[in-house]
Formats: C-alpha cells, structure tokens, sequence
C-alpha cells in the first residue's frame, strides 16, 4: 500500500528526517513512535505532502506520489487526521463530513444544486459510524475535545481513504476515551479494511492493535516489526529510557 | 545626454524624499512586524503630526530653536494619541480578525482627517524653514537648502539609532522577540500588552516626527495622510513587510523610482508606482528583505 | 432553525423594491436605484470575504471596468444595452481572471495589498488613456437603454424613464441575486466555506484551494461588473473614481454593516449605508466622520452586522419561550 524510501528533510540545516524507510502492507494496522522531536510530524508531512522532501520517494499503491500537494494525494486514496484538531468551526458536524464527501466525489464544480440534503446517507453513516449522529446539528466549533477528534476521523473517513494515516489519535484523552477511541478506530478499520498509520506517545495503545511498528529516533528507524520483537530490542529500550512508566 | 547636475538634482531629490519616507515608513514597518497590524491611520498621524507642528510654532513663535520645540512636542503628542488609541481601542481588536484591525485603522484615518478639517480647516497651511537653516548651498552645479541636507543626514542618524535600539538593549531584543513569537514571549513572563503599547507610541513618534519635519518643505493640506499613506505602504513593500533594513533599502528605491520613473514614462507616474507594487507582490511578496512569511 | 428563516426574505425584498415607483417620486426611485445597484456590488463582494474569506480591498476596479466596457459600447459603439450590460459582466470576469490568478497565491495581507495595487492600477489606466476612457474628466452622457418598450407593459405606462429604468435595474439585480444565492447554496458555495474556515485542512479534505478561490474570485468580479454597468447609466456618467480606494472601501463597509454571515446582509448594509449618507450629508459636511465611527461601533459592539445582530436577537427570543 505505502511504501517510503530514504525520505530526507532538513529545516535551516537541521536534519528532520535522515533517511527513513518503511513500508506499509494493505489491511495491515502500523505505528511509528519515537520520543519528542524524533521526526514523527514531520515524516506524516513529507508523507501527505504537506512537506516536500529533500530527497527520497513516496509511493502509495505503486504510485509515485513524492511531492504531490496535500489535496492530490488526498485524492489517490489517502486521508489524515491531525494532532491539534482541525475542523471547520462555524459548520456544523453534519456540514463537515458533508463538505469531505462533496470534494471527495468530485461535486465541488456544482454550482446549481442546493447543498443541504446532498450525500446525506453517506454522511450520516460515517457519523453513525464515529457515534456522532445524534449531534449532527451542532456547531463543531463547541464540541468538546473528544467529540471534535471523533469529527476528524469522521472527516478522515469521508475522503474513502485507502490509507488511514492518524497523528497522534488519543493525544489528550483519558483512559476511558482512549480506550474507546481505539476501539472505535480498529472496528472501523476492519468494517473498511483500511490501512492505518499512526504515531503514538501512548504504548499500551500502540502495543495492543498495532502489527508492525517502526520506531524513529533523531530522524532515523531504530528498530522495525512486529511489537513484542520491538519492545525486547536493546536500542529502543535505550532511548526509551526514562521515558517508559 | 541629460546633464549631470541635473541627474544630481533629480538623485538628491530622490535621497530627499526618501528619508522623509524612511522615517515613517519604519514606524510602519515597526508596527505590522510586532503587532501583525497594517495601520492606514499612520498617514493621519503623519499629517496631524504636521498640523500640530505648524499650531505650536504658531504659538510659540519663530526665534531661534523654536522650531525644533514645536517639532517635539508635535511628535511627543501624536505618541501620546497612538498610546491612547491603542491602549484603550486597538487592543480590544487582537483576538479578532486581521480584517477588523485593518477596519479600524481605516475608521480612524476618517475619523482624524475630518478632526483636521475642523481644526484646522481646508486650506493650505506651512512652515516657514527654521532660521540657521533657511540657507542653501550650491553643490555639483545644484542649489541644494540647508534643511533638505539635513534631512539627509538625519535618515540615516535615525535609521543606526533604531539599530541601536533594536539589536544593542533590552527593549529592543524584547520586540525582536515579539516579532518573531509573541505567545512564547507572553509565556516567558514579559508584560507583552506593555510592549504593545511600546511600540505603537514609538511608531506613532516616528509618524509624527515625520510630519512636523516635512512642514518647512511641504505645504500642509488635507489629503496628505492618504497620500503619504500610500507611498510609506510601497516602501514597506518593496523592502519586506517587518524587516527594518528593508525599510530603508525601500525607501532608497522608491525615492529614486519617483524622481526618475517621472522623467522616463511621465504620462503613466501613478501607474507606474502601483505597477511597482503589484510587482514587487507578484514576484516576491516578502521584498527585498523580508522573510518569506506565508 | 430560527423562525425568521423561514420567511420569503427575498420575495418581500423584490416586491417592496417593485413597489417603490408606484410612490411616484423621482427621489425614491433615485435613492432606490442606488442602493439596488451597491447592493449587488456588496453581495458580490461578500461572495469574497464572508464566504470564501478572502479580504479585497480592490472590488471596486471589476465595478469599474464593467461601468467603462458597457457606457463605451452604448456610447461610442451604439451597442444595445442588452449585449453591453453582459458584456461589462464578462470584461469585469476575465479581467478578474488575470488579476485573481496572482493574488490567490498570496494570503492575508499581502492577498488584499496586490488586490489594492490592482484596483490602483485599473484606477490610473482610467484617469490616464484619455482617448479610450475620457481620462480624468470620465465619460458623462451614457445613454439611457432604449426603453420604449416598457412603456408598453401594462400598468407602466405613464411611469417616468428613471421608473423605468429602476424596474429593469431590479428585474436584472434580482436576477443576479438569485443566481448568486443559488451559487452560495450549492456544494461549491460549501466548499467555500470550508476555506473560508480552515483553508488548510479543506486542502487535506482533497480541495484545491486556490482554484476555488480564482473561481469564486472571478463570480465575484463578473457580477461586480455588472453592477457598474448598471450604476454607469444610473449616474449619466462613468469616471475613473469608480475604481478608486472609497469605492472599495464602501463596498467593504456596506457589507460589514449589514453582516458578512449572512447572504442579505450586505444587501441590507447598502440599504442603511445609503440612506444614511442622505440624510446626514444633508446637515453635514462630516460624512467621514460619522462613518468612521459607525464603523468603529460596529466593529467592537456588532460584529455581526445588522443582521448577525437580528438573527442573535431571534434566537435569543426563540430560546427564552
């Protein structure tokens, strides 16, 4: 689904990301972690296109995508959430996912048909789905912080994505949101088999649904596989260290 | 071939006008690089700074070293109208909108130019040059007034103080830093509405200053702000929204652009400065010296 | 939903305006022309800032080019109203086209600036090409549409010229006005929004932005040329000012006034805005005085505009039953 090569990217001489490769299977659920700094955003950003990279290539589904802008890439099949949540405040839950699904199917150069009942069923599934249907109404600018991580996935979700990358998804939660977040996002990864990608600072989330992690430490992979051969290696467990609870 | 003394002339000319330029285009600059803020209503400083000028030398007469007062207390009172205006109306604005800021400043540009027309009336007021200064010397074939040379001379004496000023104290490392992060310096413990205030009133000075030193060379009229507002948005422009050298580089530029864009395409002078602007933006929106901010 | 939405506002607005001429006074008509013709011009501005949120200080040069395109055709040409007016509109478009494809890429200030240095320009090709534009002295003398044909229809029979020509003002206003709100109602209007909200992630919702905004910029410079057009004739002359500085600034205002959240709001803006300059002009010759500081209430006390503060006030009342 997702394959990096050697994707470098410095910032005023400040190496970001130093040559980092991985790749990503279809249907597989993946994670990149790495301590503060590591070059986690940054390799989402070169990944997306919001970034263009030095050097190195992006390919999604066999299609070289290095350097594309974020709403071409966001067209070929993959959709991202962000770390500080990005919504659009003065619309309404609804008219969010409403507003992914309509660029997403190409009716944005519609200028004639009135807007409000288009796409509903879809729409209101995807909020069905991130349990926010009965508060399709609401001005998202006032959801909570729980309830507006939960519209990013949905806004994620709108684009039909084949590739699911997550930044940071449980970043503010509590234990009880987290969980079920987590939950939220692996049902509907397996409902659409869709391909996750998601950096996390919380372990136990990373550890319990992800196959395969990658770990990045000052822009370069430590350590790669499966999660139990990750946590025994003696070079994460090094730079972890103090960092672990 | 055009003679020499007369490219002098059109070249000192320019120099002229581009200090009187520098001056309160960097307040401008000043301004817009701390508190992100375009303010129109930097022009009607400039021309109240005038008209404040010509009202005090009207009091306190024309002996020697009167002027100078009358030039101080002119700049010393537009700092004191931009510290009010900022301190109790302009910083309610921050949380909002550039657009509403941007409004504002232009509310106060309609608001002051018809305070002006009320003190001061319609017609045409001046200053007559400071004595000690009303002479002129003769320099490369040109006449050249005493007080156009020091003008000259005293750019550049204030574009190395503001240097001073911003790379060598305190204060001025402060409003570096606010340029460049405003909520991390709040987070630092610095009184950054203080600041603000700061720095508005020593932009506003500066506007001021400007006015009050124009008046023996211009003749004071309503329609000046709107004028002089356009030219100082050009300058900051061409030299880079925020960059302090830019502003005088554009300054510089501009200056010799009018004196000699005139000659050259005379038909088409105002096109060609907004021609010069709309470039200056298409080609590299951050000028000579800015940074590219996006 | 508030109550209030669900009344026929733009029904009400077209028939009060078809009523104005049966007043029979050569005032109203004259005072309801203007605001009709502004109000176009500021919805069409809106289309810019309260949708899309981009800030044009330079609206004003598409009015002006649509002014200049039709009153050179109908005066010069003798060209038929009926291909000059759309002709304006398509002028104003294509040179919004070419304008907006260099200002999309800037934001923010920098956005408004080359949007101002463009409408300058525009301002000084005017003032300045005496032999196409008139120069500085503009174009007066624009004839009047031929509109004997009007006079035909029953029940105009004995209405003067100016009614006339304010009947077909509103017939075309409307037209356009209801093109626009169909426009802002589609999946392209939404779609603007969500740049207007967050212009990032709209890109990351598969959105080209800047495409979106030359679109939207060029909708709004079209209509605004049509309602130069309009306004050219109405005043018996064109003349560089219409691409000057407070022209722009007082379609800015008129849409600030009446509220740029709402599709009537700027509409309402020209309405008040207007009929506030009369009757304040007629004791003062401090306009610009009393402007600034209506503008200086309304941005720290109404910021929604007159309607934003209608609408908070309905919903504030519906809550409290």
């Amino acid at each position: 689904m997702l394959e990096v090569r050697d994707l470098r990217k410095s910032f005023a001489g400040f190496q970001a990301v130093a040559g980092v490769s991985f790749s990503v299977a279809r249907g597989e659920i993946a994670a990149i972690i790495g301590p503060n700094g590591a070059g986690k955003t940054t390799l989402f950003n070169l990944v997306t296109g919001h970034v263009r990279p030095d050097a190195g290539t992006v390919t999604l589904k066999g299609r070289d995508i290095t350097g594309l802008p974020p709403h071409a890439v966001c067209r070929l099949g993959m959709g991202r959430s962000f770390q500080r949540t990005n919504i659009f405040p003065r619309l309404t839950v609804f008219q969010n996912v409403q507003a992914a699904f309509i660029s997403h199917r190409g009716r944005g150069r519609d200028l004639w048909t009135p807007v409000d009942r288009l796409y509903r069923a879809e729409t209101e599934a995807v909020l069905a789905s991130i349990g926010l249907l009965d508060r399709a109404g609401e001005m998202s600018g006032f959801l909570s912080h729980g309830a507006r991580k939960q519209l990013e996935l949905g806004l994620a979700l709108a684009s039909e994505p084949d590739l699911l990358l997550l930044d940071e998804p449980t970043a503010g939660m509590s234990a009880t949101e987290t969980r079920e977040t987590i939950d939220l996002v692996s049902r509907i990864a397996g409902e659409r088999g869709l391909t996750l990608l998601f950096t996390e600072h919380d372990m136990d989330v990373v550890f319990s649904i992800a196959r395969r992690v990658t770990v990045l430490h000052q822009g370069s992979v430590i350590a790669e596989g499966p999660p139990a051969a990750v946590r025994a290696d003696a070079e994460v467990r090094r730079v972890y260290l103090g960092e672990r609870r | 071939m055009p003679d020499p003394s007369f490219l002098f002339a059109q070249a000192l000319s320019g120099l002229t006008v581009a200090m009187f330029l520098f001056l309160i285009a960097s307040g401008l600059s000043l301004i817009f690089g701390v508190l992100r803020v375009l303010n129109f209503a930097h022009g009607s400083f400039y021309m109240l700074g005038a008209y404040l000028a010509w009202q005090f030398v009207q009091w306190v007469g024309t002996g020697p070293g009167r002027f100078w007062w009358a030039a101080a207390g002119a700049a010393a009172g537009i700092a004191v109208l931009g510290g009010l205006v900022e301190r109790l109306l302009l910083r309610h604005l921050y949380g909002k909108d550039e657009l509403y800021q941007l409004l504002f400043t232009y509310a106060l540009v309609l608001i002051l130019s018809d305070v002006a027309k009320v003190a001061w009336g319609t017609g045409q007021l001046s200053v007559s040059r400071p004595p000690g200064l009303d002479g002129a010397v003769r320099l490369a074939g040109t006449v050249v007034p005493y007080y156009n040379l020091f003008i000259l001379l005293l750019g550049p004496a204030i574009a190395v103080a503001f240097w001073v000023v911003l790379y060598r104290t305190r204060a001025g490392r402060l409003i570096r830093a606010a340029a460049l992060d405003r909520e991390m310096l709040g987070a630092l413990g610095t009184d950054v509405n203080r600041l603000y205030t700061g720095v508005f009133v020593l932009g506003s000075f500066l506007a001021g200053l400007g006015g009050a030193l124009v008046t023996p060379v211009k003749t004071i009229v309503p329609g000046m702000d709107v004028e002089i507002i356009v030219e100082a948005f050009i300058v900051v422009v061409i030299g880079g929204l925020g960059s302090f050298w830019g502003t005088f580089l554009g300054a510089l530029v501009y200056g010799q652009v009018l004196s000699f864009g005139i000659l050259v395409i005379p038909r088409f002078s105002i096109f060609s400065v907004f021609a010069l602007m709309a470039v200056v933006l298409i080609l590299r929106p951050w000028g000579l010296l800015g940074r590219p901010l996006r | 939903m508030s109550r209030l939405r669900r009344v026929p506002w733009g029904g009400l607005a077209l028939a009060a305006a078809l009523a104005v001429p049966a007043f029979g006074s050569r005032f109203y008509t004259f005072v309801a022309t203007d605001v009709v013709i502004l109000a176009l011009f500021a919805v069409s501005l809106n289309l810019l800032l309260g949708y899309t949120g981009l800030v044009s200080f330079g609206h004003a040069a598409y009015f002006a080019i649509g002014a200049y395109t039709c009153g050179i055709l109908m005066k010069k040409a003798a060209v038929p109203f009926a291909l000059a007016w759309p002709a304006g509109g398509l002028l104003a478009a294509a040179l919004a086209l070419v304008f907006g494809f260099f200002c999309v890429r800037l934001t923010k200030i920098y956005f408004a600036m080359l949007t101002l240095a463009f409408a300058q320009i525009v301002w000084a090709i005017c003032f300045k090409w005496n032999d196409v534009t008139g120069g500085e002295q503009g174009m007066p003398e624009v004839p009047y549409p031929e509109l004997a044909w009007m006079a035909r229809l029953p029940g105009l029979g004995d209405l003067r010229t100016s009614d006339h020509f304010y009947l077909l003002t509103v017939v075309l206003v409307g037209l356009c006005l209801g093109i626009l709100r169909r426009i802002v109602g589609s999946p392209f209007g939404r779609i603007l929004t969500t740049i207007r909200e967050n212009p990032e992630r709209a890109e990351f919702i598969g959105v080209d932005v800047r495409r979106y905004e030359l679109v939207a910029f060029v909708i709004a410079g079209g209509f605004a040329g049509l309602a130069g057009a309009l306004f050219g004739i109405f005043n018996r002359g064109v003349f560089p000012d219409f691409a000057y500085w407070p022209k722009s600034s007082e379609a800015l205002i008129m849409t600030l006034l009446g509220g740029m959240g709402h599709f009537w709001g700027p509409a309402v803006g020209a309405l008040v805005l207007l009929v506030l300059n009369q009757q304040i002009t007629a004791y003062t010759e401090y306009w610009p005085f009393v402007l600034g500081t209506i503008l200086i209430v309304l941005l720290f006390a109404f910021p929604g505009g007159i309607v934003g503060a209608l609408d908070a006030a309905a919903r504030r009342l519906g809550r409290r039953r």
